[in-house]
This record gives C-alpha cells, sequence and structure tokens, in this order.
C-alpha cells in the first residue's frame, strides 16, 4: 500500500506531528515498505480467531480505594516548563 | 581487585571484612573512566554511589545488610529512580527529573544495591543497535567499530565491560536477549507481567517487560526473586507468589528435560552460518548431557516480526501521546497556539524512528485502517501464542539462536528501518507469546564476536529456565 502525502498528513496530524518536504518524501517511502511488508499477516487463516486483547493473567485485581497522596502538588508541577504556583501554564486556548 | 564469578562470592569476602562494598564501587568507578568512550553511561552517580557504599559497609559490619549488599547496578535510562534524571535517551525528556522511584528500583535499594548510574539505549527502548539515541550510539567492547545490539546497549556493554555487575532494562521485542548475545553475556526477559512495571517509562505495556543483564544465572536469580512479584502500584502485575530462583538453582533434577527446536529457523536463509554451527554444538552437549531435543515444525515463524510491529507501534503511539510539551519535557520556543505547541514540541523532542513508529502505530489505530491491520494482528497473536504454549506443554524449551548475525558495523542499517527490525526476527516470539526467555553465551564467530543461545519456557517457568541456563554455561 502506498502512503501518499495526503494520508501521511492526516497521520501526521492526529499524531501531532509535522514533516517538511524532505523528511515528508522519506517517512512516505519507509511507511509504504514497513505497511507492504505487516500486509503479509493476510496470508494467514484467522477465521474464528477472537482477537487476543490482553497478556496479563490478572482480572481485576483492585486495591483498596483509601484517598492517599501519590506524587504532591509541588512534586507534579517540579518538571513543568512553564507553570505558576498551582498550574500548567499553555498558550491561550479561547479568546 | 579479584574477579568475583557471584554476588555470593563479594558478600562472602564482605563478611570476612576483607573486602569492601567501596572497593567493589571504586572498582567500577574506575572501568567506567577508563572506558568512558564506550559511551555506555549518560550519568554515573559517583559521590553519591560511595557514600551508599560507606553506609552499606557499616550495615554488613553489624551483620544488618540486605540481600543484595555488595551489589553494584546500572539502570537504563527507562526506570524511575527519585530525584535522578530520567529521559529514555530522548531530546522530549530534557531536563526530567524522576518524582518517585518505579517498584523494581525501590525494591533494589531496599536490598542494599548500590546504584551507580543511567545507561545510554535507544530512544524510548526504541530500536536494535543503540544507533538511535539522542546520546549518540554505545560502542561494543568487543569491537569498538560494531554496535552493542539495542535498545538496552549501554546497560549490555556495562556489564560486558565490568562498569557495573549487573543491569536492568527493558525487553519489548528483544531489547534485553539482544544485547546480551551482542556482547557475550546473560539477559532474562521474565514472563510477562512478573515483575511490576511501576515507574517503567511506557512502550508497547502488552510486550514490555524490565529484564536483568549479568554475567552469572545466580546474580541474575537473586535480582528476580528481588524484584519480582505483587505490587498495587501495577494492576496487571501478577499475584503468584515467587521462588526463591537463587535457592532453586542448586536443586538437583534427577529427569532429563526435553527441548524443542525449530525447522524454520534453521532453514532460514538470514542465519549467519557460524551461527548454526555454533548452536548445533551446543544441542549436541545438550543431547550429551542426557537431555532429549526435537526438531518441530513452528509454521507462524514468518509471521511473529511483522505481528509485533503493528502491535507494538500501536501501543506506542498511545503511551507516547502523553509527550506534549505541557506538562514535563521538552517545550518548542517557537509556538503561539497550543496545536503547535503540541506539534512543534513533538516534531524537535522526538527522534525520526520514535517519529516513524508513533506514525504507523496511529496508522494500524486509524478509523478505516484499524481491523484490517490491528485486529488482523491481535488474532495472530493469539495463534502464535497458542502455538508456542502447545509446543511448551510437550517439551520443557524452546531453544534457538537470538540474533541472525553477530554484532553488526556501525552505521550498517541505519538507512533501511526494515532492515534494522529483522534484528530482531528471533527474539519477538517471547514477548509476541508473553512466556520468558533468556540469552546464554554461546562461543563467538570467525572474528571473535560473542554468539548467543536463547532458551524459551512457558510461562512463570523462570525456576526451570535458570536451571537449565546454569547446566548450559557449566
Amino acid at each position: 500500500m502506498k502512503i501518499d502525502r495526503a494520508l501521511l498528513d492526516k497521520i501526521a496530524h492526529l499524531s501531532r506531528l509535522e514533516f517538511d518536504e524532505k523528511d515528508a518524501e522519506k517517512m512516505m517511502k519507509d511507511m509504504s515498505a514497513i505497511v507492504d511488508w505487516v500486509e503479509k499477516l493476510k496470508e494467514v487463516d484467522t477465521e474464528n480467531v477472537e482477537p487476543l486483547t490482553t497478556m496479563s493473567h490478572e482480572i481485576n485485581v483492585l486495591r483498596e480505594d483509601e484517598v492517599k497522596e501519590h506524587l504532591s502538588h509541588e512534586r507534579a508541577l517540579k518538571n513543568a516548563p512553564k507553570k505558576d504556583s498551582d498550574y500548567f501554564r499553555v498558550p491561550k486556548v479561547l479568546e | 581487585m579479584k574477579t568475583y564469578a557471584t554476588l555470593r562470592e563479594i558478600q562472602h569476602d564482605l563478611q570476612q571484612g576483607i573486602l569492601s562494598t567501596q572497593d567493589l564501587v571504586r572498582h567500577h568507578l574506575e572501568n567506567i573512566k577508563e572506558k568512558a568512550h564506550l559511551n555506555a553511561f549518560l550519568s554515573v552517580y559517583d559521590d553519591e554511589a560511595l557514600m551508599r557504599a560507606k553506609e552499606i559497609d557499616k550495615k554488613i559490619k553489624a551483620g544488618k545488610g540486605g540481600k543484595l549488599a555488595g551489589l553494584v547496578v546500572g539502570l537504563k535510562d527507562v526506570l524511575a529512580y527519585e530525584d535522578h534524571p530520567l529521559q529514555a535517551s530522548s531530546k522530549v525528556l530534557n531536563g526530567f527529573i524522576s518524582q518517585f522511584n518505579g517498584t523494581a528500583v525501590q525494591r533494589l535499594l531496599d536490598e542494599d544495591a548500590v546504584i551507580i548510574g543511567r545507561q545510554n539505549c535507544d530512544e524510548f527502548a526504541m530500536g536494535s543497535s543503540n544507533e538511535n539515541s539522542a546520546f549518540g550510539p554505545v560502542l561494543n567492547d568487543a569491537d569498538n567499530t560494531r554496535v552493542p545490539g539495542g535498545s538496552s546497549g549501554g546497560s549490555a556493554v556495562a556489564v560486558q565491560a565490568d562498569m557495573c555487575r549487573v543491569s536492568l532494562g527493558s525487553d519489548t521485542g528483544g531489547s534485553v536477549r539482544q544485547p546480551a548475545a551482542f556482547c557475550g553475556i546473560i539477559g532474562l526477559k521474565p514472563t510477562y507481567s512478573r515483575i511490576s512495571r511501576f515507574g517503567l517509562i511506557a512502550y508497547g505495556s502488552s510486550f514490555d517487560c524490565i529484564g536483568i543483564f549479568g554475567k552469572s544465572i545466580e546474580d541474575v536469580a537473586l535480582v528476580l526473586e528481588v524484584i519480582a512479584g505483587p505490587d498495587e502500584s501495577d494492576s496487571t502485575v501478577s499475584q503468584r507468589a515467587v521462588p526463591s530462583y537463587s535457592n532453586e538453582l542448586t536443586k538437583a533434577n534427577g529427569k532429563g528435560y526435553k527441548v524443542a527446536y525449530v525447522r524454520e529457523i534453521d532453514e532460514s536463509t538470514g542465519l549467519q552460518s557460524e551461527i548454526k554451527d555454533s548452536i548445533q554444538k551446543k544441542i549436541k552437549e545438550i543431547k550429551e548431557a542426557g537431555h532429549t531435543v526435537e526438531v518441530i515444525d513452528f509454521p507462524l515463524q514468518e509471521y511473529v516480526l511483522p505481528t509485533y510491529y503493528i502491535l507494538a507501534t500501536a501501543e506506542a503511539s498511545s503511551n507516547l501521546s502523553r509527550y506534549d510539551g505541557v506538562r514535563y519535557g521538552y517545550r518548542s520556543p517557537q509556538v503561539n497556539d497550543l496545536s503547535s505547541l503540541y506539534k512543534k514540541s513533538r516534531s524537535e523532542g522526538f527522534g525520526k524512528e520514535v517519529q516513524r513508529r508513533i506514525l504507523l502505530g496511529t496508522f494500524v489505530l486509524s478509523a478505516s485502517y484499524y481491523d484490517a491491520y490491528y485486529t488482523k494482528a491481535q488474532k495472530v497473536r493469539r495463534l502464535i501464542r497458542d502455538k508456542t504454549k502447545a509446543i511448551l506443554q510437550r517439551y520443557d524449551f524452546i531453544v534457538m539462536p537470538i540474533t541472525p548475525t553477530t554484532a553488526f558495523k556501525l552505521g550498517e542499517h541505519t538507512d533501511n528501518p526494515l532492515e534494522m527490525y529483522l534484528a530482531d526476527l528471533f527474539s519477538v516470539q517471547a514477548n509476541v507469546a508473553g512466556v520468558p526467555a533468556i540469552a546464554v553465551p554461546c562461543g563467538v564467530d570467525n572474528k571473535g564476536l560473542p554468539i548467543g543461545l536463547q532458551v524459551i519456557a512457558d510461562d512463570f517457568e523462570e525456576s526451570k529456565l535458570l536451571h537449565f541456563s546454569n547446566s548450559l554455561l557449566n
């Protein structure tokens, strides 16, 4: 399957990534080759096979629902690129 | 300093007072300095490790040393160690300081291990050569023009070059076993869910396992029994009791094991002839030791790697959505609104291989292609798991190579991602099926480069796996 520029742009937007002309060319070429390669799975008969959706052997292992402080406010904000005393800061969203 | 075969020997001399933990830390720090060109460590906690060693020496004197007293450990840059840097060898996490200890790390510390530093790896554990790091490649100590394997390349080289005694890495598709094979050491990937993933940076959550590098099976067994087991911070972790793996090693086993060898792998054209020969030689030794070896068919072999790449990239695209430049890590200075903040921070912060896998994962999860790729791969995964488990019902182990070739040259596969993916051809089956697997040294090729043998066992059969591996090495 050929990944063209329109499809790449769509996936890139969903991934919140962007590419200049040169990188886009290389990405389309690599992705087309990888997608062609994984299409090999079409050869496998999976009629009546349920998808395997979890690898854990445990079902609903829950801990007690107790109120606990997992990370202090101060620690949670510590790595923020931009913050004030209480919040993460981002550019204005609503005018 | 004397060369010690096992931590037990070290602990014996520590008890006798003829060796101290500080001596051990100094010894490894000297090697780290001397072998700095290998680029295995991103941070070295020298003063801190020495101070901690001093504390542990006091505890040993008082008869209160923990199970891992005297053990010097390195951590792959994907494991959270409180108040220490953590960035998965990525620019997107520049400046990030871990705010808590991962469960495995906490358990090492609780038993008095000393953490000596943070190790280089492929960015977000995505790669097979350690060439995808924002901090540059790691070199193989056996030949500095060759890669150490990946993604846990720094962790493997650190043990290979005696910069620490044991390393913790992570194995999503072979990232512990493949570099262990390239560096001639032991690398264990336990059963999926045997060790808590809390504090492990996520890549493909249904595959990710913390793994252990060492030079002795006994050390690896001891570390596993310390870090494995239930954890209230990971609801997927196994609730099964953790055996004393290190004690079980010495238990005599009367019966011969039944071992399977996969025909399709032997017939694989990409397999280097010296690897084939060395494994055949090992199989002969296994038979001579009283075990039985039978050749079996595994016709799904060629579908394992494509299944892995669809599912692991899908999970990665979801897991890596958290790196958005808002709460931590890199934020592009070129932003004027929220959308450009996300896009520019991610595009400038992530390396190209990571972006390629995010795109591929987003593609296979997108509405028009979800069933054709993602659901299809989940179905094939079930077939691979069932077939692998069926073999392991009849046989104790499957043995096979870990890698199609020995360590390749730096730059040899960097232009073609598909070529690089093939380095994981034999290692991914254990991750796709969720079962435990180990890499053990199995000779060298004509150039003197290490060859690894892989042994795969059924779910939670680590005791048996370690016991058998130990017998292969002795």
